[in-house]
């Protein structure tokens, strides 16, 4: 404890923070579509995502099918199960989650839990949206064109994915090109929004280690996202050039149907390393929101301050700083050089402290919490689950030599589908059932959220689980009908089967929380302006759901941390941080 | 994958110099109060845009830094060509260093509240910055009479993706002096037109190393510079 001396000019009122100059829409179409309030852009990108997420959803539930029942759905071929495996993964990826973590989870809280009126530049933020949702338009728009939606591959390595073997080598690769590129133009608008307001707009008294994790995770995301997403637009810019202008940037000189192409010399592996330097902050990006948004779950419904807070910032940021430097171990099969491989292996199994560290604080932030099990809670709980055990088997395929056999095979599916595909998933939706109140007034139904998590939760286990031992097996991944192989016993198509019936079940799962996101919005109980009781600054808003200009006639000012839960002598078992001290007892009480 | 990793470096010095002096040892539990007692730690007061127009560059040359890494090791296959340069490539490269010039002569003069001055400057920066582009276009013309294709080897490629990526850079960044200028020609306070004149002359400046950069890798003159740090690297 510190001993800082007790200043009663502190309490003072501050002197009168400048006020921006607020947009105030004239007509419904610039109040409701074309707004350029953050709210509702964060309103539109997260119902886009989702509307684009539910197809992938579907995209998943036919490649189960065909992969848990080979052969009796005539109407997936293989060339339809690749183009599947690709969009479901591009979307879930990048137009789904990065999506809504940044542009939905950013818009709405950031302004809100820095305390500021709005992004700084409202007008670009309103732009990121429209072009986001173009980029939605052309991805979907390449299921209707001639020769369908590429089927590349979600890494849409070259050459294949520019090659007449390849489904959707006419419109699809082209399309898919011109929607990232697009999309990357979106985010970026959006992207310098986010940024800029939480170094620039924000309130009276919130320092930087007085702000929430949640906006730390988005804020460290977001400037990884700036600077890593410029690598897939050049990937894309140069991979277009190759498929009609007949560059050779990506393509060697290839033989076609016995006919020589016109490509030669180019580096495959060129692309991969750009894509990669992509990809793999990409994991990051999506972890961290997800990362910043459990720690402010889990310490809000455990009533408990969350333990290590300058660990956690600083693992944000070393977690941030080391993913720019481990992308090459996505490429261990690619031919590189051994030293190369034990480098990046190294820096893989270096990120792993932080993010052990976050994992551990995590755990001790709940030891001795006054837990209340509430759906937040619950889903926060399952993501840290999930995270280990998707973060343990990342332990295995950041080794060479382990991962050198395991490529490729379903093993690298599951792991990547338990650390960011359920995970993040499971905080997206711990973070809506907190968060709706605040968003519409009306709490969530409890039960069809309990219902929802637990199917979610164990069903989600049960098909990913057991996908780690139909990889060990060696069964190998994208393959549209595994056959019969002698060391594919029949037991794994009995396992494949039931891995199906799961994914149907999870999925029916996912549709009664559609239900109750619409029903609760009319008939759900009335929250109240802060019915979990947390001390963050969205929950201090003088409306809910809040205003235009969100805070009333004046700012508000912070006196403390974001995480005063349960502090001695105290009278309630939060204090928010926009409350003066009350008495100089109070000071420095917590832990 | 050098030069990328290069400007990475650059961005995680500065970010991290900028980050050890907002406290972050700082416990927060304990430090209950108002922000007088902790002095510079609140929000950054620069105008946003200009916080913007930084972050913003720092992405512009993210994506650069990034068609640089690629050029390096696309270079090394065997089929690579060196294109000759266009001598017209000087005159344009005198061209954009002039409206640079301009630009922080228009800069030079808001501050010293000459608005004749600001005027003159910006017109003529934006005047030089289209005959930079116009001349661009022109070499590009000379390239293909010339034979030299966008896809007859990557040398070539690579010239024509690069200096397109900077001239759509420098094509925004019209559009911006455009409106900074109609706001002078409409008679607008010095006061604001002082930060659109300030952030237009910082892009410029930006865009003009940029185009340096670039220059350099197509003439081959960084070539010696690019073999070093390959050589470092493996």
């Amino acid at each position: 404890m510190v001993d800082v001396p007790y200043d009663a000019r502190a309490d003072a009122p501050p002197a009168e923070v400048p006020e921006v100059e607020l947009y105030h829409p004239r007509s419904w179409w610039t109040q409701y579509v074309f707004s350029q309030d953050a709210k509702v852009i964060a309103i539109q990108y997260s119902l886009t995502a989702s509307a684009i997420g539910l197809v992938a959803l579907v995209l998943s539930w036919l490649m189960r099918l065909q992969l848990g029942f080979p052969g009796t759905f005539s109407f997936i071929d293989a060339s339809q199960y690749l183009q599947f495996i690709t969009m479901h993964g591009m979307i879930m990826v990048i137009y789904l989650l990065t999506a809504l973590f940044l542009g939905g989870f950013g818009n709405y809280l950031i302004p809100l839990m820095v305390g500021a009126r709005d992004m700084v530049f409202p007008y670009v933020n309103m732009l990121s949206y429209w072009i986001y949702l173009l980029a939605v338009l052309v991805l979907a728009s390449t299921f209707f064109v001639p020769g369908g939606p590429t089927g590349a591959g979600w890494t849409l390595y070259p050459p294949q994915a520019v090659l007449s073997g390849t489904p959707g080598q006419d419109w699809g690769i082209v399309l898919m090109l011109v929607s990232l590129i697009l999309f990357i133009i979106g985010f970026t608008m959006g992207g310098l929004n986010y940024v800029v307001t939480v170094l620039q707009a924000r309130t009276r008294g919130m320092t930087l280690m007085r702000m929430p994790l949640t906006v730390w995770g988005i804020f460290t995301a977001t400037v990884m996202a700036l600077l890593a997403f410029p690598a897939l637009f050049v990937a894309s810019v140069m991979m277009l050039f190759d498929r009609l202008l007949g560059t050779s940037f990506f393509m060697p000189a290839l033989v076609e149907m016995g006919q020589q192409m016109k490509y030669g010399g180019g580096s495959p592996i060129l692309f991969q390393h750009l894509f990669w330097f992509f990809g793999h902050p990409e994991v990051y990006i999506v972890a961290l929101p997800a990362f910043g948004i459990v720690s402010d779950l889990i310490s809000t419904h455990a009533r408990k301050n969350i333990f290590g807070y300058r660990m956690m910032v600083w693992a944000i940021v070393g977690i941030g700083a080391l993913s720019f430097v481990v992308w090459a171990h996505h490429m261990y099969v690619s031919g590189m050089h051994p030293k190369f491989g034990f480098f990046f292996a190294t820096t893989t199994l270096i990120i792993a402290i932080p993010t052990a560290i976050k994992v551990y604080n995590w755990v001790l932030t709940l030891w001795r919490g006054d837990i209340h099990l509430t759906v937040p809670m619950l889903f926060a709980l399952g993501f840290i689950i999930t995270f280990v055990n998707g973060g343990l088997t990342g332990l295995f395929l950041g080794n060479v030599v382990v991962d050198v056999p395991l490529s490729d095979t379903m093993f690298v599916v599951a792991h990547f589908h338990m650390v960011m595909g359920v995970a993040p998933i499971m905080v997206v939706l711990g973070a809506i059932y907190h968060w709706y109140p605040k968003v519409t007034g009306r709490m969530l139904d409890d039960w069809m959220g309990k219902f929802h998590f637990w199917v979610t939760f164990l069903g989600a286990y049960l098909i990913f689980f057991p996908m780690h031992y139909i990889g060990l097996l060696g069964v190998p991944r994208r393959y549209h009908d595994i056959g019969e192989a002698a060391f594919i016993p029949s037991s794994t198509h009995t396992l494949n089967a039931f891995i199906t019936v799961m994914a149907l079940i999870v999925g029916f799962a996912q549709m009664v929380f559609l239900f109750n996101l619409v029903w609760s919005l009319f008939k759900g109980r009335p929250s109240g302006g802060n019915p979990w009781r947390a001390t963050t600054l969205e929950w201090q808003t003088p409306e809910t759901p809040p205003g235009h200009g969100n805070w009333g006639k004046e700012l508000p000012v912070v006196y403390r941390w974001a995480y005063d839960y349960s502090v001695p002598g105290a009278a309630q078992d939060f204090i928010p941080q926009n409350q003066p001290r009350a008495t100089p007892a109070v000071q420095g009480a917590a832990p | 994958m050098s030069a990328i990793i290069l400007f990475m470096a650059v961005i995680a010095v500065i970010a991290g110099w900028w980050l050890s002096q907002q406290r972050l040892t700082a416990k927060p539990w304990l430090e209950e109060g108002s922000i007088d007692d902790f002095p510079g730690t609140g929000a950054i007061t620069l105008p946003a845009a200009k916080i913007g127009l930084g972050v913003f560059l720092a992405v512009a040359g993210s994506l650069f830094a990034l068609f640089i890494s690629a050029y390096s090791m696309r270079m090394n296959m065997v089929d690579w060509r060196t294109m000759p340069v266009p001598s017209l490539l000087w005159f344009n490269t005198g061209v954009l260093v002039l409206s640079s010039v301009a630009l922080q002569w228009a800069q030079m003069a808001a501050h010293r509240n000459n608005m004749d001055g600001v005027i003159v400057g910006l017109c003529a920066g934006g005047a030089s910055a289209v005959t930079f582009l116009i001349g661009q276009l022109l070499a590009w013309q000379q390239l293909r009479a010339a034979g030299y294709f966008v896809a007859s080897n990557p040398a070539n490629s690579f010239f024509y993706m690069m200096t397109a990526a900077h001239g759509l850079h420098l094509m925004g960044g019209l559009v911006a002096l455009g409106r900074a200028t109609a706001r002078v020609w409409r008679g607008a306070e010095m006061a604001q037109v002082r930060l659109s004149v300030e952030l237009c002359t910082i892009y410029w400046h930006f865009l003009l190393l940029v185009w340096l950069v670039l220059l350099g890798l197509l003439t081959g003159w960084t070539d010696d510079f690019v073999d070093i740090c390959r050589r470092l690297l493996t």
